[in-house]
Protein backbone atom coordinates (compact mmCIF):
# COMPACT_ATOMS: atom_id res chain seq x y z
CA UNK A 1 0.00 0.00 0.00
CA UNK A 2 1.72 3.05 -1.25
CA UNK A 3 -0.34 5.44 1.34
CA UNK A 4 0.73 4.04 4.05
CA UNK A 5 0.00 4.86 7.94
CA UNK A 6 3.22 6.96 8.13
CA UNK A 7 1.96 9.23 5.34
CA UNK A 8 -1.11 9.71 6.27
CA UNK A 9 -0.42 10.29 9.93
CA UNK A 10 2.06 12.95 8.46
CA UNK A 11 -0.76 14.43 6.35
CA UNK A 12 -3.53 14.65 9.25
CA UNK A 13 -1.08 16.15 11.55
CA UNK A 14 -0.66 19.08 8.95
CA UNK A 15 -4.30 19.29 9.13
CA UNK A 16 -4.73 19.47 12.88
CA UNK A 17 -2.12 22.60 12.23
CA UNK A 18 -4.45 24.36 10.28
CA UNK A 19 -6.81 24.12 12.84
CA UNK A 20 -4.44 24.61 15.87
CA UNK A 21 -4.00 28.20 14.18
CA UNK A 22 -7.42 28.39 13.73
CA UNK A 23 -7.15 28.80 9.78
CA UNK A 24 -8.70 25.51 9.17
CA UNK A 25 -11.51 26.87 6.49
CA UNK A 26 -15.47 25.40 6.77
CA UNK A 27 -18.04 25.50 4.30
CA UNK A 28 -21.53 26.55 4.39
CA UNK A 29 -23.70 24.72 2.69
CA UNK A 30 -26.27 27.32 0.74
CA UNK A 31 -29.82 25.54 -0.60
CA UNK A 32 -30.69 28.49 -2.33
CA UNK A 33 -30.01 30.54 -5.07
CA UNK A 34 -27.30 33.26 -4.60
CA UNK A 35 -28.92 36.44 -3.70
CA UNK A 36 -29.75 39.12 -0.99
CA UNK A 37 -31.13 36.75 1.13
CA UNK A 38 -29.83 32.96 1.38
CA UNK A 39 -30.59 29.45 3.18
CA UNK A 40 -27.77 28.37 5.02
CA UNK A 41 -26.96 25.13 6.79
CA UNK A 42 -24.15 25.90 9.05
CA UNK A 43 -22.74 24.20 10.75
CA UNK A 44 -23.67 21.55 8.72
CA UNK A 45 -26.51 19.27 9.99
CA UNK A 46 -27.84 22.64 11.42
CA UNK A 47 -31.64 24.05 10.35
CA UNK A 48 -31.56 26.40 7.27
CA UNK A 49 -30.98 29.59 8.63
CA UNK A 50 -32.20 32.57 6.62
CA UNK A 51 -29.26 35.61 6.44
CA UNK A 52 -28.89 38.47 4.64
CA UNK A 53 -26.00 37.85 2.70
CA UNK A 54 -23.30 40.77 2.06
CA UNK A 55 -20.07 38.81 1.41
CA UNK A 56 -20.92 37.49 -2.58
CA UNK A 57 -19.41 38.92 -5.23
CA UNK A 58 -22.67 39.03 -7.00
CA UNK A 59 -22.48 43.13 -7.22
CA UNK A 60 -24.58 43.89 -9.99
CA UNK A 61 -27.76 41.06 -8.61
CA UNK A 62 -27.42 39.33 -11.88
CA UNK A 63 -26.36 35.58 -10.24
CA UNK A 64 -29.91 34.44 -10.41
CA UNK A 65 -31.24 37.00 -12.72
CA UNK A 66 -34.46 35.36 -14.78
CA UNK A 67 -33.45 36.92 -17.91
CA UNK A 68 -29.79 35.45 -17.43
CA UNK A 69 -31.12 32.21 -16.13
CA UNK A 70 -33.39 31.69 -18.87
CA UNK A 71 -30.24 33.09 -21.55
CA UNK A 72 -28.25 30.25 -20.21
CA UNK A 73 -31.27 27.64 -20.58
CA UNK A 74 -31.39 28.68 -24.02
CA UNK A 75 -27.80 28.23 -24.50
CA UNK A 76 -28.01 24.82 -23.01
CA UNK A 77 -31.04 24.08 -25.73
CA UNK A 78 -29.08 25.38 -28.81
CA UNK A 79 -25.65 24.38 -27.86
CA UNK A 80 -25.82 21.89 -25.24
CA UNK A 81 -24.27 20.84 -22.40
CA UNK A 82 -20.73 20.71 -23.35
CA UNK A 83 -17.69 20.86 -25.99
CA UNK A 84 -15.94 18.13 -24.92
CA UNK A 85 -12.80 19.87 -25.58
CA UNK A 86 -9.85 22.67 -25.61
CA UNK A 87 -11.02 25.60 -28.15
CA UNK A 88 -8.47 25.24 -30.53
CA UNK A 89 -9.79 21.72 -31.45
CA UNK A 90 -13.44 21.36 -31.49
CA UNK A 91 -14.48 23.60 -28.70
CA UNK A 92 -15.12 26.91 -30.79
CA UNK A 93 -18.64 27.97 -30.60
CA UNK A 94 -19.84 30.65 -32.79
CA UNK A 95 -21.28 31.89 -29.43
CA UNK A 96 -17.48 32.35 -27.91
CA UNK A 97 -16.72 34.47 -30.53
CA UNK A 98 -19.74 36.44 -30.39
CA UNK A 99 -18.44 36.84 -26.46
CA UNK A 100 -15.05 37.76 -27.08
CA UNK A 101 -16.87 40.70 -29.78
CA UNK A 102 -19.13 41.95 -27.51
CA UNK A 103 -16.42 41.93 -24.47
CA UNK A 104 -13.85 43.65 -26.87
CA UNK A 105 -16.76 46.10 -27.45
CA UNK A 106 -17.96 46.60 -23.81
CA UNK A 107 -13.90 46.97 -22.35
CA UNK A 108 -13.18 49.41 -25.39
CA UNK A 109 -10.22 47.05 -26.49
CA UNK A 110 -8.79 45.80 -29.28
CA UNK A 111 -9.08 42.11 -28.73
CA UNK A 112 -10.56 39.39 -26.25
CA UNK A 113 -9.88 35.48 -25.74
CA UNK A 114 -12.17 33.19 -22.64
CA UNK A 115 -10.07 31.43 -20.65
CA UNK A 116 -11.48 28.96 -18.17
CA UNK A 117 -11.21 31.42 -15.09
CA UNK A 118 -9.52 34.67 -14.37
CA UNK A 119 -7.20 32.59 -12.13
CA UNK A 120 -6.75 31.00 -15.39
CA UNK A 121 -6.39 34.35 -17.36
CA UNK A 122 -3.92 35.57 -14.94
CA UNK A 123 -1.51 32.15 -14.68
CA UNK A 124 -1.42 31.80 -18.77
CA UNK A 125 -1.03 35.58 -19.59
CA UNK A 126 2.49 36.51 -18.43
CA UNK A 127 4.29 33.88 -19.35
CA UNK A 128 2.82 33.88 -23.13
CA UNK A 129 3.89 37.54 -23.81
CA UNK A 130 7.41 37.71 -21.68
CA UNK A 131 10.13 36.18 -21.35
CA UNK A 132 13.72 36.19 -19.84
CA UNK A 133 14.91 39.95 -20.86
CA UNK A 134 11.70 41.34 -19.90
CA UNK A 135 10.43 42.58 -15.78
CA UNK A 136 6.80 42.86 -14.57
CA UNK A 137 6.52 45.27 -11.75
CA UNK A 138 3.35 44.18 -9.21
CA UNK A 139 1.52 46.17 -6.65
CA UNK A 140 2.22 44.84 -3.83
CA UNK A 141 -1.72 43.94 -2.54
CA UNK A 142 -2.25 42.19 -6.14
CA UNK A 143 -4.75 39.12 -6.17
CA UNK A 144 -2.74 35.87 -5.41
CA UNK A 145 -3.65 34.78 -8.92
CA UNK A 146 -1.60 37.46 -10.58
CA UNK A 147 1.31 36.64 -8.09
CA UNK A 148 0.76 32.67 -9.29
CA UNK A 149 1.18 34.12 -13.02
CA UNK A 150 4.24 35.88 -12.14
CA UNK A 151 5.75 33.56 -10.35
CA UNK A 152 4.76 30.68 -13.56
CA UNK A 153 6.76 33.06 -15.87
CA UNK A 154 10.56 33.94 -16.49
CA UNK A 155 10.68 37.20 -16.59
CA UNK A 156 12.22 39.08 -13.48
CA UNK A 157 10.02 40.57 -10.94
CA UNK A 158 9.53 43.39 -8.86
CA UNK A 159 6.63 45.07 -6.64
CA UNK A 160 5.49 48.51 -5.70
CA UNK A 161 4.75 49.72 -2.57
CA UNK A 162 0.45 49.55 -2.35
CA UNK A 163 -0.82 52.36 -5.03
CA UNK A 164 2.81 54.39 -4.26
CA UNK A 165 2.92 56.04 -7.74
CA UNK A 166 6.75 57.53 -6.54
CA UNK A 167 7.83 54.39 -5.79
CA UNK A 168 6.76 52.58 -9.12
CA UNK A 169 8.69 55.69 -10.96
CA UNK A 170 11.54 54.23 -8.71
CA UNK A 171 11.10 50.87 -10.03
CA UNK A 172 10.48 51.79 -13.70
CA UNK A 173 13.89 53.40 -13.40
CA UNK A 174 15.79 50.84 -12.29
CA UNK A 175 14.45 48.90 -14.60
CA UNK A 176 15.31 50.73 -17.59
CA UNK A 177 17.33 48.62 -19.56
CA UNK A 178 14.70 45.15 -19.57
CA UNK A 179 13.24 44.76 -23.14
CA UNK A 180 9.80 45.03 -22.14
CA UNK A 181 8.46 46.13 -18.72
CA UNK A 182 4.53 45.06 -17.63
CA UNK A 183 2.97 47.07 -14.88
CA UNK A 184 0.88 45.20 -13.15
CA UNK A 185 -2.21 45.99 -11.00
CA UNK A 186 -5.63 45.40 -9.87
CA UNK A 187 -8.03 47.76 -10.97
CA UNK A 188 -10.31 47.69 -7.67
CA UNK A 189 -8.25 45.92 -4.75
CA UNK A 190 -10.33 42.84 -3.09
CA UNK A 191 -9.83 43.16 0.42
CA UNK A 192 -9.16 47.08 0.74
CA UNK A 193 -11.98 47.93 -2.00
CA UNK A 194 -9.63 50.97 -2.78
CA UNK A 195 -9.54 51.92 -6.78
CA UNK A 196 -5.62 51.89 -8.43
CA UNK A 197 -4.61 55.30 -9.87
CA UNK A 198 -5.16 54.20 -13.31
CA UNK A 199 -4.75 57.60 -15.35
CA UNK A 200 -0.92 57.78 -12.94
CA UNK A 201 -0.32 54.85 -14.07
CA UNK A 202 -0.76 55.17 -18.05
CA UNK A 203 1.20 58.43 -17.52
CA UNK A 204 3.83 56.50 -16.23
CA UNK A 205 3.51 53.87 -18.51
CA UNK A 206 4.09 55.95 -21.86
CA UNK A 207 7.13 58.22 -20.00
CA UNK A 208 9.15 54.60 -19.13
CA UNK A 209 8.05 52.64 -22.15
CA UNK A 210 6.30 49.98 -20.44
CA UNK A 211 2.41 48.25 -20.51
CA UNK A 212 -0.23 48.34 -17.98
CA UNK A 213 -2.19 45.18 -17.12
CA UNK A 214 -5.45 45.39 -14.65
CA UNK A 215 -7.50 43.07 -12.91
CA UNK A 216 -10.86 44.29 -13.52
CA UNK A 217 -12.28 40.65 -11.79
CA UNK A 218 -14.00 43.25 -8.88
CA UNK A 219 -14.84 46.53 -11.36
CA UNK A 220 -16.26 45.40 -14.44
CA UNK A 221 -19.52 45.77 -15.16
CA UNK A 222 -20.35 48.44 -12.38
CA UNK A 223 -16.90 50.51 -11.66
CA UNK A 224 -17.37 53.87 -14.19
CA UNK A 225 -20.77 55.57 -15.49
CA UNK A 226 -21.64 53.05 -17.36
CA UNK A 227 -19.61 50.18 -15.57
CA UNK A 228 -17.05 49.44 -18.17
CA UNK A 229 -14.57 49.41 -15.35
CA UNK A 230 -12.01 51.10 -13.27
CA UNK A 231 -10.25 52.45 -16.78
CA UNK A 232 -13.45 54.62 -17.70
CA UNK A 233 -13.57 56.00 -14.10
CA UNK A 234 -9.99 57.46 -14.69
CA UNK A 235 -10.89 58.31 -18.36
CA UNK A 236 -8.04 55.67 -19.42
CA UNK A 237 -10.12 53.70 -21.78
CA UNK A 238 -8.48 52.58 -24.72
CA UNK A 239 -5.00 52.82 -22.90
CA UNK A 240 -4.96 50.11 -21.28
CA UNK A 241 -2.67 47.29 -22.81
CA UNK A 242 -3.98 44.09 -21.18
CA UNK A 243 -7.14 44.21 -19.14
CA UNK A 244 -7.89 40.45 -17.31
CA UNK A 245 -11.44 39.75 -16.08
CA UNK A 246 -13.98 37.28 -14.52
CA UNK A 247 -17.33 36.25 -15.46
CA UNK A 248 -17.45 34.37 -12.05
CA UNK A 249 -18.71 38.28 -10.32
CA UNK A 250 -20.25 40.77 -11.36
CA UNK A 251 -20.61 39.32 -14.60
CA UNK A 252 -23.40 36.78 -13.94
CA UNK A 253 -21.20 34.89 -11.30
CA UNK A 254 -21.14 31.78 -12.69
CA UNK A 255 -17.59 31.19 -14.23
CA UNK A 256 -15.17 32.06 -17.02
CA UNK A 257 -12.90 34.97 -17.68
CA UNK A 258 -10.75 36.66 -20.63
CA UNK A 259 -7.87 38.25 -21.91
CA UNK A 260 -9.07 41.38 -23.54
CA UNK A 261 -6.40 44.16 -24.71
CA UNK A 262 -3.40 44.74 -27.34
CA UNK A 263 -4.75 42.53 -30.63
CA UNK A 264 -1.45 41.02 -31.03
CA UNK A 265 -0.79 39.81 -26.92
CA UNK A 266 -4.43 38.55 -27.53
CA UNK A 267 -3.30 36.45 -30.10
CA UNK A 268 -0.09 35.77 -28.51
CA UNK A 269 -2.29 34.10 -25.52
CA UNK A 270 -4.24 32.16 -28.02
CA UNK A 271 -0.92 30.45 -29.07
CA UNK A 272 1.19 30.21 -26.41
CA UNK A 273 -1.37 30.34 -22.71
CA UNK A 274 -1.46 27.24 -21.45
CA UNK A 275 -4.38 27.44 -19.32
CA UNK A 276 -5.92 28.11 -22.66
CA UNK A 277 -4.39 25.48 -24.60
CA UNK A 278 -4.80 23.27 -22.19
CA UNK A 279 -8.03 23.13 -20.52
CA UNK A 280 -11.65 22.75 -21.81
CA UNK A 281 -13.78 25.46 -23.71
CA UNK A 282 -16.50 27.64 -21.31
CA UNK A 283 -19.62 25.85 -21.80
CA UNK A 284 -22.13 26.90 -23.65
CA UNK A 285 -24.92 27.99 -21.40
CA UNK A 286 -22.55 30.28 -19.25
CA UNK A 287 -21.50 31.83 -22.84
CA UNK A 288 -25.12 32.37 -23.48
CA UNK A 289 -25.61 34.08 -20.10
CA UNK A 290 -22.58 36.01 -20.03
CA UNK A 291 -23.80 37.31 -23.22
CA UNK A 292 -27.19 38.36 -22.03
CA UNK A 293 -25.57 39.82 -18.67
CA UNK A 294 -23.60 42.13 -21.30
CA UNK A 295 -26.30 42.90 -23.10
CA UNK A 296 -28.33 44.34 -20.16
CA UNK A 297 -25.78 46.61 -19.01
CA UNK A 298 -24.89 48.12 -22.39
CA UNK A 299 -28.90 48.83 -22.35
CA UNK A 300 -29.10 50.20 -18.91
CA UNK A 301 -27.17 51.61 -16.19
CA UNK A 302 -30.09 50.91 -14.11
CA UNK A 303 -28.39 48.32 -11.51
CA UNK A 304 -24.63 49.94 -11.51
CA UNK A 305 -26.50 52.97 -10.27
CA UNK A 306 -28.46 51.66 -7.61
CA UNK A 307 -25.60 49.47 -6.45
CA UNK A 308 -23.84 52.64 -6.05
CA UNK A 309 -26.26 54.51 -4.10
CA UNK A 310 -26.46 50.84 -1.97
CA UNK A 311 -22.85 51.19 -1.29
CA UNK A 312 -22.64 54.95 -0.42
CA UNK A 313 -25.42 54.41 2.07
CA UNK A 314 -23.90 51.07 3.59
CA UNK A 315 -20.21 52.95 3.82
CA UNK A 316 -21.87 56.60 5.70
CA UNK A 317 -24.09 54.56 7.59
CA UNK A 318 -20.86 52.72 9.25
CA UNK A 319 -18.79 55.27 9.18
CA UNK A 320 -21.48 57.18 11.34
CA UNK A 321 -22.45 54.12 13.74
CA UNK A 322 -18.69 54.32 14.53
CA UNK A 323 -16.92 51.72 12.41
CA UNK A 324 -13.38 52.38 11.54
CA UNK A 325 -13.52 51.25 7.84
CA UNK A 326 -10.91 50.85 4.69
CA UNK A 327 -11.27 54.47 3.29
CA UNK A 328 -12.68 53.73 -0.40
CA UNK A 329 -15.58 54.75 -2.96
CA UNK A 330 -16.52 51.40 -4.11
CA UNK A 331 -19.33 48.79 -2.74
CA UNK A 332 -16.35 46.48 -1.28
CA UNK A 333 -16.33 48.24 2.70
CA UNK A 334 -14.18 46.33 5.04
CA UNK A 335 -14.72 47.19 8.68
CA UNK A 336 -11.70 47.14 10.32
CA UNK A 337 -11.44 44.94 13.32
CA UNK A 338 -7.53 44.37 13.35
CA UNK A 339 -7.68 41.12 15.49
CA UNK A 340 -7.56 37.54 13.84
CA UNK A 341 -9.38 36.71 16.85
CA UNK A 342 -12.22 39.18 16.89
CA UNK A 343 -12.74 39.14 13.32
CA UNK A 344 -13.76 35.30 14.05
CA UNK A 345 -16.03 36.05 17.08
CA UNK A 346 -17.69 38.94 15.42
CA UNK A 347 -18.44 37.31 12.16
CA UNK A 348 -20.21 33.95 14.30
CA UNK A 349 -22.40 36.58 16.04
CA UNK A 350 -23.62 38.23 13.09
CA UNK A 351 -24.30 35.00 11.63
CA UNK A 352 -26.32 34.51 14.93
CA UNK A 353 -28.03 38.01 13.90
CA UNK A 354 -28.92 36.77 10.08
CA UNK A 355 -26.65 38.72 8.88
CA UNK A 356 -23.86 36.87 6.52
CA UNK A 357 -20.32 38.25 6.46
CA UNK A 358 -16.70 36.20 6.66
CA UNK A 359 -13.78 37.89 8.63
CA UNK A 360 -10.70 37.96 7.25
CA UNK A 361 -7.40 37.90 8.95
CA UNK A 362 -3.44 37.31 8.32
CA UNK A 363 -2.70 35.98 5.98
CA UNK A 364 -5.12 36.73 3.35
CA UNK A 365 -4.27 39.86 4.82
CA UNK A 366 -1.27 41.82 6.55
CA UNK A 367 -0.52 40.77 9.92
CA UNK A 368 -2.70 43.18 12.49
CA UNK A 369 -5.08 44.01 9.49
CA UNK A 370 -8.15 41.92 10.30
CA UNK A 371 -10.99 42.58 8.98
CA UNK A 372 -15.10 42.14 8.18
CA UNK A 373 -15.08 42.63 4.33
CA UNK A 374 -18.64 43.68 3.35
CA UNK A 375 -19.74 43.53 -0.30
CA UNK A 376 -22.86 45.49 -1.25
CA UNK A 377 -25.03 44.27 -4.15
CA UNK A 378 -27.89 45.84 -6.38
CA UNK A 379 -29.82 42.56 -5.26
CA UNK A 380 -30.07 44.62 -1.72
CA UNK A 381 -33.33 46.42 -1.09
CA UNK A 382 -32.66 49.08 1.54
CA UNK A 383 -34.78 46.92 4.09
CA UNK A 384 -32.10 43.99 4.27
CA UNK A 385 -29.20 47.16 4.76
CA UNK A 386 -30.70 48.60 7.43
CA UNK A 387 -31.51 45.08 9.08
CA UNK A 388 -27.65 44.26 8.38
CA UNK A 389 -26.49 47.78 10.22
CA UNK A 390 -28.47 46.94 13.10
CA UNK A 391 -26.78 43.69 13.25
CA UNK A 392 -23.84 45.48 13.28
CA UNK A 393 -24.34 47.76 15.54
CA UNK A 394 -25.73 45.61 18.09
CA UNK A 395 -22.55 42.84 17.04
CA UNK A 396 -20.40 46.04 17.74
CA UNK A 397 -21.88 47.39 21.25
CA UNK A 398 -21.31 43.69 22.18
CA UNK A 399 -17.89 44.34 21.57
CA UNK A 400 -17.12 47.84 22.83
CA UNK A 401 -15.58 49.25 19.48
CA UNK A 402 -18.23 51.48 18.23
CA UNK A 403 -15.99 55.16 18.18
CA UNK A 404 -12.68 53.47 19.05
CA UNK A 405 -10.00 54.30 16.60
CA UNK A 406 -7.30 51.33 15.73
CA UNK A 407 -5.10 51.92 18.65
CA UNK A 408 -8.17 51.93 21.21
CA UNK A 409 -9.26 48.70 19.46
CA UNK A 410 -5.88 46.81 19.43
CA UNK A 411 -5.59 47.81 22.97
CA UNK A 412 -8.30 46.22 23.92
CA UNK A 413 -7.84 43.02 21.61
CA UNK A 414 -4.53 42.94 20.23
CA UNK A 415 -3.31 43.34 16.74
CA UNK B 1 31.99 47.46 9.97
CA UNK B 2 29.15 44.79 10.44
CA UNK B 3 27.03 47.50 12.31
CA UNK B 4 27.69 50.07 9.82
CA UNK B 5 26.01 47.63 7.27
CA UNK B 6 23.12 46.76 9.70
CA UNK B 7 21.99 50.18 9.73
CA UNK B 8 22.06 50.51 6.19
CA UNK B 9 20.36 47.44 5.34
CA UNK B 10 17.30 48.12 8.51
CA UNK B 11 17.24 51.86 6.76
CA UNK B 12 17.10 50.90 3.21
CA UNK B 13 14.52 47.72 4.53
CA UNK B 14 12.32 50.27 6.48
CA UNK B 15 12.01 53.03 4.04
CA UNK B 16 11.50 50.24 0.84
CA UNK B 17 9.46 47.93 2.51
CA UNK B 18 7.46 49.69 5.68
CA UNK B 19 4.02 51.06 4.55
CA UNK B 20 2.44 51.35 7.93
CA UNK B 21 4.45 53.66 10.40
CA UNK B 22 2.89 51.88 13.01
CA UNK B 23 5.11 48.29 12.12
CA UNK B 24 8.26 48.47 14.26
CA UNK B 25 10.76 46.34 12.59
CA UNK B 26 14.45 45.43 14.01
CA UNK B 27 17.59 43.25 13.13
CA UNK B 28 15.95 39.76 13.89
CA UNK B 29 12.33 41.03 13.01
CA UNK B 30 11.56 37.99 10.01
CA UNK B 31 10.64 39.56 7.12
CA UNK B 32 9.53 37.35 4.42
CA UNK B 33 8.40 34.59 6.63
CA UNK B 34 7.05 37.13 8.86
CA UNK B 35 4.95 38.44 5.87
CA UNK B 36 6.39 41.87 6.05
CA UNK B 37 8.39 41.64 2.64
CA UNK B 38 6.96 39.35 -0.08
CA UNK B 39 9.60 37.32 -1.78
CA UNK B 40 9.70 39.02 -5.34
CA UNK B 41 10.11 42.67 -3.63
CA UNK B 42 13.60 40.62 -3.08
CA UNK B 43 14.84 41.80 -6.63
CA UNK B 44 15.27 45.11 -5.65
CA UNK B 45 16.95 44.27 -2.24
CA UNK B 46 19.44 42.50 -4.11
CA UNK B 47 19.94 45.00 -7.01
CA UNK B 48 20.41 47.65 -4.06
CA UNK B 49 23.22 45.70 -1.95
CA UNK B 50 25.00 44.68 -4.59
CA UNK B 51 25.29 48.19 -6.22
CA UNK B 52 25.65 49.78 -2.62
CA UNK B 53 28.53 47.10 -2.10
CA UNK B 54 30.07 46.25 -5.42
CA UNK B 55 29.46 42.91 -5.17
CA UNK B 56 27.54 39.94 -7.13
CA UNK B 57 25.15 37.96 -4.95
CA UNK B 58 24.53 34.67 -7.04
CA UNK B 59 21.12 33.30 -7.32
CA UNK B 60 21.36 30.71 -5.20
CA UNK B 61 22.61 32.86 -2.60
CA UNK B 62 19.48 35.16 -2.46
CA UNK B 63 17.78 32.70 -1.32
CA UNK B 64 13.96 33.85 0.90
CA UNK B 65 15.59 32.50 4.07
CA UNK B 66 19.05 34.25 3.31
CA UNK B 67 17.18 37.52 3.41
CA UNK B 68 14.61 36.94 5.79
CA UNK B 69 16.33 39.29 8.52
CA UNK B 70 18.63 42.19 8.72
CA UNK B 71 21.14 39.97 10.89
CA UNK B 72 21.26 37.70 7.84
CA UNK B 73 21.14 39.51 4.95
CA UNK B 74 24.28 41.94 7.14
CA UNK B 75 25.90 37.98 6.83
CA UNK B 76 25.66 37.68 3.51
CA UNK B 77 26.76 40.60 2.29
CA UNK B 78 30.01 40.36 4.61
CA UNK B 79 30.73 37.02 3.02
CA UNK B 80 30.77 38.13 -0.12
CA UNK B 81 32.59 41.88 0.36
CA UNK B 82 35.33 39.09 1.95
CA UNK B 83 35.20 37.67 -1.30
CA UNK B 84 36.00 40.32 -3.12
Amino acid sequence: MAYSDKIRSAYQEQLQGLKDQGIFKIERYIHSVQDAEIEVEFPPGAPLKKVINICANNYLGLSSHPEVVKAAHAGLDDRGYGMSSVRFICGTQDIHKELERKITEFLGTEDTILFPSCMDANAGVFEAILSEQDVMICDRLVHASLIDGIRLCKAAQDSFKHSDMAHLEEKLILHADKRNKLVITDGVYSMDGDTAKLDEMVALCEEYDAMLLVDESHASGFIGKRGRGTHEKCGVMGKIDIITTTFGKALGGASGGCVSGRKELVELCRQKARPYLFSNTIAPSVVAGVIRVLDILSSTTERRDKLEKNANWWRKSLTEAGFVLQPGDTPIVPVMLFNAKLSQDFAKDLFSEGVYAIGFFHPVVPQGKARIRTQISAAHEMHHLEKALDAFVKVGKKYDILGKSKKDITAMYGA
Amino acid sequence: MRDKIREVVLDYVIKEYMEDQDEEITYDTALISGGFIDSFSMVSLKVFLETKYQIKLPDDKATPEAFDTVENITDLVIEFLDKK
